[in-house]
């Protein structure tokens, strides 16, 4: 019998911790699986964030190093330094890379530093019990903004893709959202771009994906799914906001 | 080679260099400038890299990355600039990574001034991060020390996989003196085969993590590093001492101020005061040793510094009670006066001072 679908050798054997429905395994799988499909896993280094991906250091199959809330794209440089020839990516929440980290991930961006960044967008806190996040939506409800994101209060979510497009040192910028199949198939064509704009030393590329958090959000996996799809894109539109030429 | 003449900012940067330092991530903050500029200049013509980060934060985190690649890497800022980088020497002390950190005091708290201070002792030997770690801390107090130090700051770092701090105050890295470059005594030193370089499709992944969520985990990892710890306070205490035994008075002081007690003690060995001195070279591990010697029939303890007391408590918990210590300290970014020293001294030796 043919076989038609396997576990990738980019993830180690080590079961996820997600929360059921989590779309954070989806977006492992695909790091994962695109890593291995560019032959790359064994010049690959990641940086894991702080936040429900801390523990991404024991499932990708290759060198990783864990950073402290934030930081991860200064490690990624420091670490991109030393070694040029390496594929250095990082793995980022949004409390992580849009709040705590904003500086480091901007100024990555900006010094155009050779690494990929996949930031998982879930509008929420996810570790720290569901706290309010900078891309938490208006009159989204968060522990820590019981009535509702208010935009007088808190301002507006804050769109990271739009942000870092205009950074002439960010060369690959797409956000994608992994709610259908369909959807996950453009998520890991964005992913693989990303990778190979970093291969080709064209400078830093971030994929932005739309995710879930059915525990933090107090839906099930299929409403989390809806819920992403009916107010976070309408938000936080899909779609390529630079590529290089040479990877069109 | 011969001496050469050279400012000390720069000459911390040429024995980086000399000790097999290719990497230096950095942010602007007098007094230590000098330093980045020399090394912006100077690394990329041994094939190094240069990097002025955007902020400490990310400076010293950009350390912890290409630490725990397999580099020799430094960094160095002011105490302002120190207090940001506190977050990720305890990461790199938590993933037991070495590095070389190099901080100028200069006046604090907050904005402080820009003229040389010590009142940054707390924090470079109680740790300004979080958690259960310690750091080695040198503390020279002329530049062919210094440069001596720097360039064994490495190994030490890499011997024992530690973050180095070593302290100087503005004095230290404005001023001139003739250095020579000499070859750091041959330690242990392990190939880095923890690091993450790659895995090349020949070994097993590496982590790099200070993160233990199970308490057993975690209390074991610190009970390791304490482990290590001891081992350091073993074998890489270092201090001076001189005149301890039969002393009316021992001083204790160490970097520029040092400088200034050696020259007070100078002036009351000429009245026929008998003043010895002791000058730790390393803040942590402390040189508790040096003050056994102390008789208990000296008079009194001076411990003189450019704070208002912090390495005073150090010297309290090594004589234990048995010798009255008293304190001299000028702040702000003034350098006690060698005359004030004396007229001190000259207190407790009278017994003026005592109890
Ligand atoms: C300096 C610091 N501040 C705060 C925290 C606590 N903390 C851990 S995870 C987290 C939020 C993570 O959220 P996000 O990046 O959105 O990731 P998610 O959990 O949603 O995947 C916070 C605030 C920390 N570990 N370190
Ligand atoms: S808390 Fe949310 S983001 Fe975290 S694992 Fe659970 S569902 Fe996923």
């Amino acid at each position: 019998m043919a076989k038609v679908f396997e576990r990738t050798n980019g993830l180690t054997t080590k079961p996820f911790h997600y929360c059921p429905g989590c779309t954070h395994g989806i977006i492992h799988r695909i790091v994962g699986e695109v890593l291995e499909e560019l032959g790359v896993l064994g010049k690959a280094i990641g940086v894991a964030p702080v936040g429900c991906s801390v523990f991404a250091y024991d499932y990708f199959n290759c060198d990783m190093h864990e950073a402290a809330h934030g930081r991860a794209p200064a490690v990624a440089t420091g670490i991109k330094r030393v070694h040029p020839d390496s594929v250095v990516f990082t793995y980022q929440g949004d409390g992580d890379l849009a709040s705590i980290g904003t500086a480091e991930i901007v100024h990555a961006a900006h010094r155009g530093e050779k690494i990929t960044t996949i930031f998982v967008n879930n509008a929420i806190y996810g570790m720290t019990g569901g706290q309010m996040a900078p891309t938490t939506l208006i009159g989204q409800k968060a522990t820590t903004a019981p009535y509702g994101r208010d935009e007088d209060h808190a301002g507006k979510p804050l769109k990271v893709a739009e942000m870092l497009s205009t950074i002439d040192g960010a060369k690959f910028v797409e956000r994608v959202s992994v709610h259908n199949p369909a959807n996950i198939r453009k998520a890991k064509k964005a992913i693989k771009k990303a990778f190979e704009v970093q291969l080709s030393g064209e400078g830093f590329g971030i994929v932005e994906v739309l995710s879930t958090c059915p525990t933090n959000w107090g839906k099930t996996p299929t409403e989390s799914l809806k819920w992403l799809e009916e107010n976070m894109i309408p938000y936080y539109p899909l779609g390529n906001f630079r590529t290089p030429e040479e990877v069109e | 080679m011969g001496k050469i003449l050279m400012k000390g900012n720069e000459a911390i940067g040429a024995a980086a260099i000399k000790a097999g330092c290719k990497y230096f991530f950095g942010y602007p903050i007098t007094p230590q400038n000098e330093l980045p500029e020399y090394m912006s200049r100077e690394l990329p013509k041994v094939d190094g890299v240069f990097l002025q980060a955007e902020s400490e934060v990310a400076a010293i985190n950009m350390v912890y990355g290409a630490a725990g690649s397999g580099a020799r890497v430094m960094t160095s800022s002011s105490s302002p600039g120190i207090a940001l980088k506190q977050e990720g020497i305890s990461y790199i002390a938590g993933a037991e990574l070495p590095c070389v950190i190099v901080n100028i005091v200069r006046g604090g708290p907050g904005l402080g001034g820009i003229q040389p201070a010590q009142s940054d002792y707390y924090q470079a030997t109680r740790g300004g991060g979080n958690g259960d770690y310690r750091h080695v801390v040198y503390a020279p107090s002329t530049l062919q020390e210094t440069v001596d130090l720097v360039m064994e700051a490495f190994d030490v770092a890499d011997q024992y996989r530690i973050p180095v701090m070593v302290i100087g105050d503005g004095m230290i890295g404005q001023m001139m003196e003739p250095v020579e470059f000499k070859e750091p005594k041959q330690r242990d030193i392990k190939p880095k085969d923890w690091a993450t370089d790659g895995t090349k499709g020949e070994r097993d992944p590496n982590i790099i993590n200070s993160l233990f969520i199970d308490p057993q985990e975690l209390e074991d990892h610190v009970f390791k590093l304490e482990k290590k710890h001891e081992i350091i306070k073993q074998n890489e205490t270092r201090y001076e001492a001189y005149n301890v035994e039969d002393a009316d008075v021992v001083a204790v002081a160490y970097g520029t101020t040092s400088r200034v007690v050696k020259n007070a003690i100078a002036k009351c060995e000429e009245e026929g005061i008998k003043v010895g001195l002791i000058r730790p070279i390393t803040l942590w591990p402390f040189p508790d040793e040096a003050f056994e010697k102390i008789s208990d029939k000296t008079k009194g303890i001076l411990t003189v510094e450019m704070s208002t007391g912090q390495m005073i408590d150090d010297v309290k918990i090594a004589i234990n009670g048995r010798v009255p210590v008293h304190f001299h300290g000028r702040t702000g970014g003034m350098v006690p006066n060698p005359n004030d020293i004396v007229e001190e001294i000259k207190k407790i030796a009278g017994g003026e001072n005592n109890g």
